[in-house]
């Protein structure tokens, strides 16, 4: 039992900015929108949280509350790059990978830059408090329940994932987002605006990406350049991998965390392996699950096409 | 008609881009209490305006031009190699390894197609992976080829610390001279300083390669059959599997031999980290020139003349100015050509009435 429940923790812990952000592509990709922002989400949610929260605490706030000053900001700060997202793909009707890309590009830039004015260096910010666990009696004593129901961001990533699970099959939203995803013509024909539809997903996405990206900056208790390190892009395969569904995409986003706990726990123990090995663990656990008995994935029809 | 249209707003929307990026630029550098002209200026002055300065550019636009070319082919087939970073990194190791084992009286007639053989097999074979598996087994290529970047990077770095790193560096030896490119400054004394390469021409002649091989054989034709629609190409018998393989493969060749400019052209040898994201900007100039092999050149150098602008213009403004103008060019295309086409269309339509 010793070595499982770290093992159970690492997982959580590592998992959750995936999910936040996996799910976020979800709704997005759900409506038909390619979202391969999600790196530059994740990005802006990191700087926002940690500027929000390091003007609190300068202001005098306590940790928690400039800590979720700062998820609030990365909430916001998520969505507005969904804004530009939507903008240019779904009003501007442009291309949906290039606006990915240019996104991506422009967080890695603004981040750096913002990062140099604010905290004068180029590599990372002044330290902020971060958001403790709740000390909730029974449950903050024990590793496994202490990140599971303590740990606030791991805990709603759980609930959101099972009411992303909900919108999508008991909602009228949810059904409408089916289909401008996968016959946007079918929504225009009962007169819903699809435009409509996309915006509120995109923005929607975003706001979860964002969180994502205030989970890392509040466990890492700071900004650094550069802090989401590709985990929109795994988030991204983690979607893919789910087959576009909540559930299958949270599923995918575990398995990776467990193969990346996996991994730092053999680097610690030193098995003789040389590190390169063990590093590329997750990588090649994620790859042979693919190419095995997981099947052919489904993306929406209408996926990625602008002009529908 | 259409035709038409798509041509003008391929080459009207990007050099609107450029301009509307410059601008929203020029705020920027305002907001950042600089004089934007005085930073253009400088940008000007330090890129097309002095010949070391243009041997600068255009040596950094060698690499993304190759894996440019790279991405444009692998959009003609309808796919997307996010892997062309982890193709990159080992087509440079494998050139490195084949010239440093190379006998010492090898000719550079032999030395230099050996060597970029190699790199261009090592990038073929690392795309071919995400190839068989998007082929056969019907895994999406974009998981496929970013997890392989990961695992690319830790084998590379693996076989470069057990087997060739010198001591106390993560680089190789250096390569023979006979693998080496000249520098155009042994031809060309005006470019002197600068680290523009024979590279430079192999890009121009891949470049001219991919157009002939597109448009003009057979095989293009049916990879951009593929890219088009898998389904019609299934139903015109061609063998959509194999074709998928085979761009795939051309494609990870193609950013394999983009590692000739640094390790053959630069600095003869193989350092871990020498891609510096040039994979994945290759496809940022992919798409600015709408993967069309002759917009690739142009859109590199675009790319190429921002990098430098970073470090020119560090002196003035934080260095990530000149990144956010090439994320900018970028998204300004996004938001611009489609409306452009539609502008294009509609005029096309009405003298079409009169």
């Amino acid at each position: 039992m010793d070595l499982i429940a770290p093992l159970i923790v690492a997982t959580l812990r590592i998992s959750a900015p995936y999910l936040w952000a996996s799910l976020g592509g979800w709704y997005s990709e759900r409506s038909g929108i390619v979202n391969l922002a999600l790196e530059g989400m994740l990005l802006h949610g990191a700087l926002a949280c940690v500027l929000a929260a390091h003007a609190c605490e300068q202001a005098g706030a306590s940790g928690a509350v400039a800590a979720w000053a700062g998820i609030a900001a990365a909430i916001l700060a998520g969505a507005l790059t969904g804004a530009l997202h939507a903008a240019a793909c779904v009003a501007a009707k442009g291309d949906q990978i290039t606006s990915g890309i240019a996104i991506n590009l422009l967080a890695a830039g603004v981040t750096k830059l913002v990062l140099t004015l604010v905290f004068g260096s180029a590599s990372n910010s002044a330290r902020i408090a971060g958001l403790e666990p709740w000390a909730i009696p029974g449950l903050a004593h024990w590793g496994v329940t202490r990140v599971l129901f303590c740990t606030p961001l791991v805990l709603f990533a759980a609930v959101a994932v099972a009411g992303s699970e909900f919108v999508a099959r008991r909602t009228r939203f949810g059904l409408r987002l089916h289909a401008a995803g996968e016959m946007p013509r079918a929504v225009q024909a009962a007169g819903v605006s699809v435009a409509g539809l996309r915006w509120r997903a995109v923005l929607l996405g975003g706001a979860l990406a964002g969180v994502g990206g205030a989970w890392l900056a509040l466990d890492q208790h700071q900004f650094t350049a550069g802090i989401s390190n590709g985990r929109g892009f795994i988030a991204l395969a983690a979607l893919i991998f789910g087959k576009w569904t909540p559930r299958g995409a949270a599923a995918a986003c575990l398995l990776f965390g467990a193969a990346e706990a996996m991994q730092i726990q053999l680097q610690a123990h030193g098995t003789g392996i040389p590190t390169q090995f063990v590093q590329m663990l997750p990588y090649v656990v994620t790859l042979v699950a693919l190419a095995g008995a997981i099947g052919r994935a489904h993306p929406p029809a209408a996926l990625g096409r602008a002009d529908e | 008609m259409n035709r038409r249209a798509a041509w003008v707003a391929a080459i009207v929307a990007p050099a609107l881009a450029v301009l509307a990026a410059l601008a929203t630029g020029a705020l920027l550098a305002a907001a950042l209490g600089r004089n934007p002209f005085e930073i253009y200026a400088l940008l000007g002055r330090e890129t097309f305006g002095s010949w070391y300065g243009l041997g600068q550019v255009l040596f950094k636009a060698t690499t993304l031009a190759a894996t440019g070319l790279a991405a444009a082919m692998a959009f003609r087939a309808g796919l997307f190699n996010v892997g062309a970073e982890g193709q990159l990194y080992l087509g440079g190791l494998a050139a490195a390894v084949a010239a440093l084992t190379l006998p010492p009286a090898c000719p550079a007639v032999l030395a230099i197609p050996v060597t970029l053989v190699a790199a261009a097999a090592a990038g073929a074979a690392w795309a071919g992976v995400a190839g068989v598996l998007r082929a056969r087994l019907g895994v999406h290529e974009v998981i496929a080829t970013i997890l392989l970047n990961f695992i690319a990077m830790a084998l590379g770095s693996w076989i470069l610390v057990t087997h060739f790193a010198q001591f106390e560096t993560l680089h190789t030896a250096e390569i023979p001279a006979a693998a080496r490119w000249a520098r155009l400054e042994s031809v060309w004394p005006a470019f002197r300083g600068a680290p523009l390469n024979g590279a430079a021409w192999l890009v121009l002649v891949l470049s001219g390669a991919c157009v002939v091989l597109l448009w003009h054989t057979r095989w293009g034709f049916e990879v951009r059959a593929v890219g088009a629609s898998e389904k019609a190409a299934r139903a015109a018998g061609i063998p959509v599997r194999r074709r998928l393989f085979e761009a795939m493969a051309v494609s990870g060749a193609l950013a394999g031999l983009a590692a000739s400019n640094f390790v053959q052209g630069y600095k003869y040898y193989f350092e871990d980290g020498f891609t510096a994201e040039a994979g994945f900007r290759g496809l940022a100039v992919a798409l600015l020139a709408r993967s069309h092999p002759l917009g690739i050149v142009p859109a590199a150098i675009l790319f190429g003349a921002l990098d430098r602008g970073g470090f020119v213009l560090s002196q003035k403004v934080p260095k990530e100015f000149a990144d956010i103008l090439q994320a900018l060019v970028l998204l300004f295309v996004v938001v611009l050509q489609p409306g452009l086409r539609r502008f294009m269309e509609r005029r096309q339509s009405l003298e079409g009435r009169e």
